[in-house]
């Protein structure tokens, strides 16, 4: 790791002093190829690294049984109980997994049930019975089941799916609430923090962390809530707005984080589909009567035409809303399942060689998404104060 | 051929059609840049949005091909 970072300093610092060199317009023939020569092996250095990495685990993948990409992606994108960090000594006696365990809240006929995620040691093919107030559970893909009366074992369908057990209602602290947790405390920490610089500057110029999120807050206030809203009634979305821009785009991060392992919260759709309800609910409640009119009656357009366009206008209430979910959730999915199946090509070849072509395009996918967790966040809340700029319109005429 | 076959095509044509749109946005917003430089950060920003409803229509289809 030293050497690495020592060689990256190495680069740059060749760079910067090549630079001036290059300006002035005296190249020395020696210098670059040193730098050439360097950078390949550095580059070399960094894929081998990798590549050495995976392969191993194709090994082991290889030897015991089929890799299948399709239920490793799913387990990633899904939510799940506990997060799982890595495995040792995969396949062999001495298995070992490294999780952050999480409690499992349920609500039985026998009432409150709870225990550590941890208890069902990280199966979820139902194997592991747990035994808690009087009931038996078990992890079936991620989902927990109650064993009906009498029985010992899950037994499945064809489809997979537990023919002798029930879901109970399910509260526990999975990984995307965790994770949800985590962004909340920490754009928490951020923003007051950001706000106790201004209470102590005496000239409110920003300083620290404030600087940094000054120009991000001005941005949504001048690039998306003044131009869809206006001038006039835009400050009283600014606080869903910013709250909405910050929390997408701080989800969307965490999300590309990969030892967070999974925590792909605005890849779920139950979180998207919260953010859009709230965008409806705001919406629906701010329209003013040129708003509904717009809706019901057309103002403008022949008496057929205003019939015709009644039922489309509403239709059109809910379909932006549910648009905003899905353009979220699929946006954030798609990328997350292009990465994986991008690794998992190594592993479906069963050769090193493949491994440089796809670090090198997942790398590739990797910054663009970036660049889009960001346009996403700007996409949501655009749309989102476009609504709501929409709802509260007057008739100018 | 198989269901999910078929939803695969599905979901390539539904690629097809959003590459077609955004294409033609990103097209005709580079064109206007270039004749309008002074324009450029509104145009940029309209165009997002344009693209994101297209793209939205496209990613209808792709879930709707997961679904199946």
């Amino acid at each position: 790791m030293k050497i690495i970072a020592k060689l990256l300093f190495v680069n740059s610092f060749n760079v910067r002093t090549f630079a001036p060199n290059l300006k002035q317009g005296i190249l020395k023939p020696q210098r670059m190829t040193l730098n050439t020569l360097k950078r390949t092996v550095f580059t070399v250095l960094f894929l081998s690294v990798f590549s050495f990495g995976f392969a191993e685990d194709a090994k082991e993948e290889g030897e015991d049984k089929e890799f299948d990409a399709k239920s490793m992606i799913m387990h990633h994108v899904k939510d799940a109980y506990g997060m799982h960090i890595l495995t040792l000594n995969e396949g062999k006696d001495d298995e070992k997994h490294i999780t952050i365990p999480l409690p499992v809240i349920l609500w039985t006929d026998n009432g409150l049930t709870t225990f550590m995620s941890s208890e069902f040691h990280h199966d979820y093919h139902g194997h592991e019975v747990v035994e808690k107030n009087g009931g038996k559970f078990v992890n079936v893909h991620e989902k927990i089941y109650q064993l009906n009366d009498g029985e010992t074992a899950v037994k499945l369908d064809e489809e997979g799916h537990p023919t002798n057990a029930a879901m109970p209602l399910d509260f526990s602290i999975t990984r995307n609430v965790f994770m949800m947790w985590v962004s909340v405390a920490v754009l928490i920490l951020i923003f007051f923090s950001a706000a106790r610089r201004y209470k102590k500057s005496e000239d409110n110029v920003p300083s620290g962390i404030a600087s940094f999120v000054e120009p991000l807050i001005v941005f949504v206030r001048d690039e998306i809530a003044k131009p869809m809203i206006g001038e006039h009634k835009y400050k009283r979305y600014m606080p869903y707005l910013l709250t909405v821009f910050f929390f997408i785009w701080l989800n969307n991060i965490f999300g590309l984080i990969p030892i967070l392992n999974g925590a792909n919260l605005s890849g779920n759709i139950a979180f998207t589909m919260v953010l859009a309800v709230f965008t409806f609910i705001i919406t629906t409640f701010s329209g003013n009567k040129n708003y509904w009119q717009h809706i019901f009656w057309m103002p403008g357009v022949p008496v057929p035409m205003k019939i015709f366009l009644m039922p489309i206008e509403i239709i059109g209430i809910f379909t932006k809303p549910i648009s905003l979910m899905i353009r979220l959730f699929a946006n954030i999915t798609a990328g997350h399942i292009i990465i994986l199946a991008l690794m998992s090509l190594i592993f479906i070849f069963k050769s090193v060689a493949v491994a440089p072509v796809s670090v090198a395009f997942s790398l590739f996918i990797g910054i663009i998404e970036i660049v889009v967790t960001a346009i996403q966040a700007y996409i949501f809340t655009v749309l989102s104060a476009l609504y709501f700029g929409m709802a509260t319109e007057e008739a100018h005429h | 051929m198989t269901i999910t076959g078929i939803a695969a095509i599905g979901a390539g044509l539904a690629a097809i059609g959003a590459g077609v749109g955004i294409g033609k946005i990103g097209g005709s917003a580079m064109e206007a840049m270039a004749r309008q430089p002074e324009m450029h950060g509104k145009i940029q920003s309209s165009a997002l949005i344009l693209a994101a409803f297209v793209e939205a229509v496209a990613l209808f289809g792709v879930v709707a091909a997961l679904i199946v």
